[in-house]
């Protein structure tokens, strides 16, 4: 009944998406495509468009061709599975991913940027669809520049999630997929919101998210105070995402790992997880030089292994 | 009889429009050269629809892109680009940049969210920089720049390798020593045909023939390039980037 009713419902995404169909198809190469606009020229008219198939429930055809919990023989493959982490403390925001891209069983990247840079002061992270978190944050972007030449300041987090989640809501039931924190430092110090393809939005000072949120969890709240240094809260990171990669089949290769302050965010460093179970992230502030996890295994247990 | 009613069950018809055509293509990224290739057999399911179907192609001077998936779309797909692409010549007077014609395709691929094209697209060629760079996108636009990407049917025989080979994955230099971070022109092409022809041996999708692209960047030495057998030039403008085709056959069984 509710789908039958959609079908003929001037209002909602679906009737949208109709209406968003027939524009490309009155005008499938607007004069904007000739600029420079790198297909955002529809930025100046709006929303994007997208083509959408000509089908009494084009959600449901989407998910039959690629959502491969409902059927894993599915062709198209979208990339999942993550562990991603952020967290607020005094001297800033912690934000920690893994950098592995799983299509089934297969591990289809192992260098996978999940932090994604909006600007010099706002990062977002990816969970769940990679294309979905990528471009919508890149767009994300475009009208955070577009807010400060209009407004004369820098937008609020706050502002920007609520743009991102407001943006997300309209595409409900259409198949999206994003779980994503967007974490920067505005005139009210530091900010994490997250926001998902649902329509939540939550303001918080720690998040995880993803299939290895569980793991990181466990490591994040016992080790978690606001009154941790910075070197503290990034070995705080590192160690979340290792369990995670550890414990999570979806999760691992590398960790990256961000720390935002007052002046902007900033790239702190990429650590291979096999080497931080063995060796540790190496020579950096916050760490006891030691694996995470090999060490406190073996030692003692064999000549081999003596103990320290 | 004529007039009998049958009473048949309820009926559930999908719409189906995506097929997969097989095949495997792959790109690794040198210093300053990039090699773009794949083996141009087209199938579906066990029947080979033909020996010889391009899936790697030449956009630019410095731009060649490699398509793999279902092969309706990926053809049409490269036509949209370069129709993009040859407006973008008639509004600037230049070529696109790579990374350009990279975010490009993203927002082309994601413009089919909600009806994607069963494409994936590996994108091979020279940066503005002068540096040889590969970028790998999913069907729906998510990309990222690497240095050796392997897709398709094959891509589960081919990466790995490829990791081992390219990224020196899972190896340990020799004391005193390290591994370089890029490979000579010649040791890439060899491990390409070798991918292949072990792709070939080992997956039925694979094999018939293997197209070659090398992107050269600008002033870069042709290090005995003109050697190879059967090597052809595809550059349209002289003094830029320089791109060469080499063909090889591969298994028809």
């Amino acid at each position: 009944m509710n789908t039958f009713a959609s079908r003929f419902a001037s209002t909602g995404p679906l009737a949208e998406l109709k209406r968003a169909q027939k524009d490309v198809e009155d005008d499938e190469f607007s004069d904007t495509m000739w600029g420079t606009q790198a297909g955002f020229g529809s930025l100046a008219k709006g929303v994007p468009t997208f083509t959408v198939p000509n089908l009494p429930d084009p959600s449901a055809f989407l998910r039959l061709h690629t959502d491969d919990h409902a059927d894993p023989n599915c062709k198209i493959k979208i990339a999942h599975g993550t562990t991603t982490l952020a967290f607020r403390f005094k001297g800033g925001v912690i934000v920690a991913v893994d950098s592995r891209a799983t299509a089934g069983s297969y591990v289809a990247s192992g260098t996978v940027k999940k932090v994604i840079e909006i600007n010099p002061y706002l990062l977002g992270t990816m969970a769940g669809g990679a294309a979905d978190c990528q471009y919508w944050e890149t767009y994300l972007g475009m009208h955070c520049r577009l807010h400060e030449l209009r407004n004369r300041e820098r937008i609020s987090v706050s502002a920007a999630s609520k743009f991102l989640s407001n943006l997300v809501y309209g595409y409900k039931g259409m198949g999206l997929s994003m779980g994503t924190m967007v974490c920067g430092w505005d005139k009210t110090g530091p900010a994490i919101f997250y926001v998902d393809s649902d329509g939540t939005r939550l303001k918080g000072d720690l998040f995880s998210v993803g299939s290895g949120s569980t793991f990181a969890y466990g490591v994040l709240d016992q080790g978690y105070h606001w009154d941790l240094t910075d070197a503290e809260a990034q070995e705080l990171g590192r160690r979340s995402i290792y369990a995670a990669g550890h414990r999570d089949a979806f999760s691992g290769n590398t960790c990256n790992l961000y720390h935002v302050k007052e002046n902007g965010w900033e790239f702190i460093g990429n650590y291979d997880v096999s080497k931080m179970h063995y060796d540790g992230p190496g020579d950096v502030a916050g760490s006891a030089g030691v694996g995470y996890g090999y060490d406190i295994r073996v030692e003692g247990r064999s000549s081999a292994n003596p103990p320290a | 009889m004529s007039d009998t009613v049958t009473l048949a069950g309820p009926q559930q018809r999908q719409f189906n429009p995506y097929s997969d055509n097989g095949g495997t293509i792959l790109a690794v990224a040198g210093a300053n050269f990039s090699v773009i290739a794949g083996d141009t057999r087209q199938s579906e399911g066990y029947n080979i629809q033909t020996r010889y179907a391009p899936k790697v192609f030449r956009l630019t001077d410095k731009a060649v892109l490699a398509v793999n998936g279902f092969a309706a779309d990926g053809n049409m797909f490269v036509k949209k680009v370069k129709q993009r692409l040859e407006w973008y010549r008639h509004a600037h007077s230049k070529d696109m940049p790579l990374r350009s014609i990279a975010r490009l395709i993203q927002s082309m691929l994601y413009g089919r969210r909600f009806f994607p094209y069963y494409v994936y697209n590996i994108l091979g060629g020279i940066e503005e920089d002068g540096s040889g760079a590969v970028y790998s996108f999913d069907p729906v636009g998510s990309y990222e720049r690497e240095t050796c990407r392997a897709a398709g049917a094959a891509q589960s025989l081919v990466q790995p390798f490829l990791d081992n080979q390219i990224y020196f994955k899972n190896q340990v230099a020799a004391p005193g020593t390290s591994h370089p971070s890029h490979l000579p022109l010649s040791d890439v092409l060899a491990l390409v045909i070798d991918s292949f022809t072990s792709a070939t041996e080992r997956h039925i999708e694979v094999g018939d023939g293997l197209e070659i692209f090398i992107v050269l960047a600008r002033g870069a030495p042709i290090h005995g390039l003109e050697a190879i057998q059967g090597i052809q030039e595809m550059t349209s403008n002289a003094e830029g980037e320089r791109v060469f085709i080499v063909r090889r056959v591969l298994k028809y069984d």
